[in-house]
């Protein structure tokens, strides 16, 4: 029988009628729409899955639906802005052009009525890092190694590479060999 | 095959009387899931009621008396690694738990669940051995304490009745002074499964092994303790390597082949005896 789950999701007050076995991951991106998080292995092993729950990160795989009652979820959709250390870089912007600022743009002109852009839109450090330094490349890894990564600095904000590592090593990346995105988190971690 | 979710039921009763009252109805209990979503995912996971024990503060909590450290079932790998007195006097259990899974596994995690989860190639279940773990296990009709070395009696046969739930976990405060050495060999160091997974803890007089604790995971039906192995090295440590290839037996899978395991089995164990 399904089951009422009400939850919040990157802050939002969300409701999804349920299976109580049914996969967090599932939850988020079929019923949620929120298709950033990743399917990877499915069983806890590559972590392309990765969500905080309560500030914890697990692997939205192995999370039954049930056990979300209640729950602070945050999705890679989420982690902009989630803190508001640091603004846009000139790759951001090239590649995100909605990051432009309002008032950058012609008094009047069609983007003048939206402002300038809250904190919210801005993105969180360790993303700003990943596309500085080339820590994605099929992407398919990257939610997950970002919400790793956020998580760390959450625990430990100047982490010392051991605990990068340790931090990044429940997440597989078949592309990049894993050295640009250390170097990616290392790069956010300085002031 | 996927499994088919709906044919699943998992509930979230709100209290521990409560779920003992379910588990004796036949509902099996679930916590963190690491272990259960793996096989629900491959549709491999035979039962289909489920009693959620995540929420239960009963299974929770560390708590430190003069004599012992009792763990709540449902202590994570994570409570483990930042637990002061753990890391101190049980630096095994803690090393055991930094090596399981990554970040995402430890949190969500359980000891209780790697005990009751019965793999012969857990990580934490030498270092409970090693440090002469008790289990309290409860059922709606009571409760009774048994030493762990007498928990699993097969590949994945237990003590353990239906009815009953591991609640908590107690490890006697007697091994200060002791040399602790802990080593899992995967393919790589983190979410890996075990080839072999060694646990020692050793004390000396002078320069004579006064007593010893070994246990292993990944050699035989069961994680094991290894008594014969203990008695010789305390009668003379050049036995060691014999007495302990009689005890093990590891075999040819598809993480490893018998005869490499036996071969980093009796390394380890010399590994262990030259601290």
């Amino acid at each position: 029988m399904r089951i009422e789950l009400n939850c919040t999701v990157n802050g939002v007050a969300r409701r999804a009628q349920v299976y109580p076995m049914a996969r967090l991951l599932d939850v988020l991106r079929e019923e949620m729409r929120l298709t950033g998080t990743k399917e990877g292995c499915g069983e806890g092993e590559c972590g392309a899955c990765s969500v905080l729950v309560d500030g914890e990160l697990v692997n939205s795989c192995l999370f039954p639906a049930l056990q979300a009652v209640g729950a602070k979820i945050t999705t890679i959709e989420g982690v902009v802005g989630r803190t508001p250390w640091s603004a846009p870089g000139p790759l951001a912007r090239l590649w995100l052009p909605s990051f432009d600022s309002a008032p950058e743009k012609p008094a009047g002109g069609p983007a003048a009525d939206q402002g300038v852009r809250p904190t919210s839109e801005k993105l969180h450090a360790v993303q700003e890092a990943f596309l500085l330094h080339g820590g994605a490349q099929c992407g398919m890894c990257t939610p997950g190694m970002i919400l790793a990564a956020v998580n760390l600095l959450d625990r430990v904000p100047h982490p010392t590479e051991a605990e990068i590592r340790n931090g990044l090593a429940g997440n597989l990346c078949r592309c990049t060999g894993y050295i640009k995105i250390f170097e990616a988190v290392v790069k956010a971690c300085e002031p | 095959m996927r499994a088919y979710v709906p044919a699943y039921d998992l509930v979230a009763p709100g209290n521990l009387d409560q779920a003992l009252s379910l588990l004796g109805e036949g509902w099996k209990p679930f916590a963190g899931g690491t272990d259960l979503m793996v096989l629900f995912e491959a549709g491999k996971l035979a039962d289909k009621k489920f009693v959620s024990i995540w929420g239960l503060d009963e299974l929770r909590g560390i708590e430190v008396s003069t004599d012992h450290v009792t763990l709540g079932a449902l202590t994570t790998y994570t409570e483990v690694q930042r637990h002061p007195v753990l890391r101190r006097e049980f630096p095994l259990l803690a090393q055991a738990a930094s090596e399981t899974g990554g970040v995402a596994t430890q949190n969500r995690g359980t000891l209780g669940g790697n005990i009751v989860n019965a793999s012969p190639a857990a990580d934490s279940p030498p270092a409970l051995l090693v440090y002469d773990a008790e289990l309290e296990l409860i059922s709606k009709s009571g409760s009774r304490w048994v030493a762990y070395s007498t928990f699993h009696t097969g590949y994945k046969q237990m003590i353990l009745r239906s009815s009953e739930l591991v609640a908590r976990i107690r490890l006697p405060r007697d091994r200060e002074g002791w040399t602790h050495y802990y080593r899992k060999v995967g393919t790589r160091r983190a979410q890996a499964i075990s080839k072999v997974c060694f646990a020692g803890a050793l004390r000396r007089e002078g320069d004579r092994i006064a007593d010893v604790r070994i246990a292993l995971g990944s050699v035989a039906p069961t994680v094991i303790r290894c008594h014969q192995t203990e008695e010789a090295i305390k009668r003379d440590p050049k036995d060691a390597a014999t007495a302990l290839a009689r005890e093990i037996a590891p075999i040819d899978d598809i993480r490893s082949s018998a005869l490499y395991r036996l071969r980093v089995a009796t390394n380890l164990l010399d590994q262990f005896l030259r601290r």
